[in-house]
């Protein structure tokens, strides 16, 4: 009996079943007072028969059994656990009533925690091939969506308040969007050449990497804020610069801020990716007649790819979560709700900004990360 | 040589500006606008980096002490079933961008320096454990071998062999900690912890781009510093093991 016990699936139900014990949601009568907590069981009239299901899945989950089930029973869950978290919402809010709240409470976030832990192993004990960990990722991507669209979730707070600012919450979206990935552009178009550069002149390798390792040592919060008077100095000396948008407040400081913190990872891959490249193989592509812009275009990057790859997820998961510090000098992005949820003591607005930088930045990492795996198992000799 | 002399420059200055931050006025004047002050009086320079490093110090010892207890206990014949679970739970945790870790703790915390302690800690996990982890798995073959054939229990193996392979390793997981989490302490001033993120918000708030500049200052020397130690730290510890690396 007790060899066919499943030690993680054992850890899995202690953290559900307190989250299960624990209250749900908070009610709220308005948005900025404390509420009283609710468990599953209390919050909804089908409450009781639910927990009970999710209790069995947790139990179930301590016996062995195949990855696929424990896949389907963890989805599920976390599907039925979500349903229950709107139902209790709607459930709970008096009709006509546009202070009251329901939040998430801890009950919700460990239950889940525990369910996505049961994924997580699921998915990590079946060893998908990469195709399938792509469509893993566009199901899960998908079935958010699809929760989200269909209103089922409308009552909860976070979302009452992205449907109190919809627009804006649009306007930051793309801000903060335009944040990480433009700075990530920069940095590539700078960082690249001079990665490649610092490749060819050896001497200037140490001095570059070091101003570029004190750049990353400057707290971010110090750099969005250098960066506020040396922008307003441009804008007011340099002409043309105000007309083109330049201010000392704004996207430009925040968009540079972040390009110099992503910096230090192109360059020091760049140059890790093409020192990498076995020197044979670069004889060869020599003795081939290649010239040397040949020889780095068509050998030298494509043997770099996974490495160069690797910097980009870096510096793309770095950016999503640094610019939430935009929101603090008014370069926008979601950090503009963390920072006003912050100042009025109000939770759920805080999570609107906290939930989907996170969202994003787990999107992103696990994107690239099936990205890299992607590259770095090209066949060889191709 | 010329790197230990710029890095005992450094502390020197770190010092003395510290101790008395008024006589570098002259060195932020020039930043001011509209006759601010140049040096941030309103808490003691001193005292905040005393808290922001007290701050930064439990929290990596903290972090330090159960990443290691947990790659211990995945790496162990009984906790072995944990050991995929946790190595994507640590790429995935470290995913979280550490600023929103941090709001989300202030419901659960309050305002303070609890929920920057616990975002700190939380987010100070993952090097450590990812380190240690590959540390301890990642020792050659012969080398279990040769302690196998010496007749070692498996705490001796542990305490004798593993551990001290995996050392240098673990101090460099434990400087990422530490750097990152000197970097975020900072931003912990939005939720009123008490660090020198608070002279750097009080610069942002006032446009006083002095203040922000030396708060930035302090924390970048700082962070210097801790990475060269750790490293030579590192050092110490590879040589000690005496495996060619």
């Amino acid at each position: 009996m007790h060899a066919r016990l499943d030690r993680p699936g054992l850890l899995f139900a202690a953290i559900g079943l307190a989250g299960l014990a624990l209250p749900l949601v908070q009610f709220k009568p308005n948005r900025i007072v404390l509420g009283e907590g609710m468990t599953l069981a209390a919050a909804l009239p089908l409450g009781m028969p639910l927990a009970l299901l999710l209790a069995a899945v947790l139990v179930a989950g301590c016996w062995r059994s195949s990855a696929a089930w424990r896949l389907i029973g963890a989805v599920g869950a976390l599907v039925g656990l979500v349903l229950a978290l709107g139902g209790s919402a709607g459930h709970l809010t008096p009709p006509d009533n546009t202070l009251a709240r329901v939040s998430p409470s801890t009950g919700f976030w460990l239950t889940g925690l525990a369910f996505a832990l049961m994924l997580a192993d699921a998915i990590g004990r079946m060893r998908p091939s990469l195709p399938v960990r792509w469509l893993l990722l566009a199901v899960a991507v998908g079935l958010v969506a699809v929760v989200l669209a269909s209103g089922i979730l409308d009552g909860v707070s976070v979302m009452r308040e992205y449907a109190a600012r919809r627009d804006i919450f649009l306007r930051e979206a793309r801000a903060h969007l335009f944040l990480a990935f433009g700075s990530l552009g920069l940095a590539l178009l700078v960082g690249l050449p001079l990665g490649v550069a610092l490749h060819q002149a050896r001497r200037l390798r140490g001095p570059v990497l070091s101003v570029l390792n004190i750049l990353q040592t400057i707290p971010s919060l110090a750099l969005f804020g250098i960066m506020i008077p040396i922008f307003g100095w441009i804008a007011a000396n340099v002409p043309g610069a105000a007309q083109a948008g330049v201010a000392g407040i704004g996207v430009f400081p925040a968009l540079v801020a972040l390009f110099l913190y992503s910096l230090l990872p192109v360059v020091s891959n760049t140059l890790t990716g093409l020192t990498g490249v076995n020197p044979a193989t670069r004889e060869a592509a020599t003795g081939l007649g290649l010239t040397s812009t040949q020889v780095l275009t068509w050998v030298l990057v494509p043997l770099a790819l996974p490495v160069l790859l690797a910097a980009v997820r870096i510096v793309l998961v770095q950016n999503i979560g640094l610019a939430v510090i935009a929101g603090l000098i008014g370069g926008g992005g979601f950090g503009t709700f963390v920072f006003q949820g912050l100042n009025q003591t109000a939770m759920d607005l805080v999570l609107l900004g906290a939930l989907p930088t996170i969202a994003l930045a787990l999107v992103a990492g696990i994107a690239l990360d099936l990205l890299v795996e992607a590259t770095s198992r090209r066949p060889k000799g191709t | 040589m010329t790197g230990r002399l710029l890095l005992a420059a450094a502390v020197l200055f770190l010092l003395a500006f510290l101790l008395t931050p008024t006589s570098f006025a002259w060195l932020f004047q020039p930043v001011t606008r509209n006759n601010a002050p140049a040096i941030y009086t309103q808490t003691p320079l001193w005292s905040l980096t005393l808290s922001h490093l007290a701050l930064v110090a439990v929290a990596v010892i903290a972090s330090t002490v159960i990443a290691l207890v947990l790659a211990v206990l995945v790496t162990r014949p009984a906790g072995r079933e944990f050991l995929p679970l946790a190595r994507t739970v640590t790429s995935v945790g470290q995913t979280f961008p550490p600023v929103a870790v941090l709001a989300l703790a202030v419901p659960v915390m309050g305002f303070g320096a609890g929920p920057t302690l616990v975002a700190l800690f939380l987010y100070g996990l993952l090097p450590v454990f990812e380190n240690a982890l590959a540390g301890l798995t990642g020792q050659p073959p012969q080398v279990a071998e040769a302690a196998r054939g010496m007749g070692l229990t498996p705490r001796q193996r542990l305490t004798q062999i593993d551990l001290p392979l995996a050392l240098p390793v673990i101090l460099g997981g434990m400087r990422l900690t530490a750097v990152i989490s000197l970097g975020t302490a900072t931003i912990g001033s939005t939720v009123a912890a008490k660090t020198l993120g608070e002279v750097i918000i009080a610069g942002l708030l006032s446009s006083n781009t002095a203040f922000v500049l030396q708060g930035g200052m302090v924390v970048g020397i700082i962070a210097v510093l801790l990475h060269e130690g750790f490293q030579a730290l590192e050092r110490m510890a590879a040589a000690r093991t005496g495996l060619n690396r």
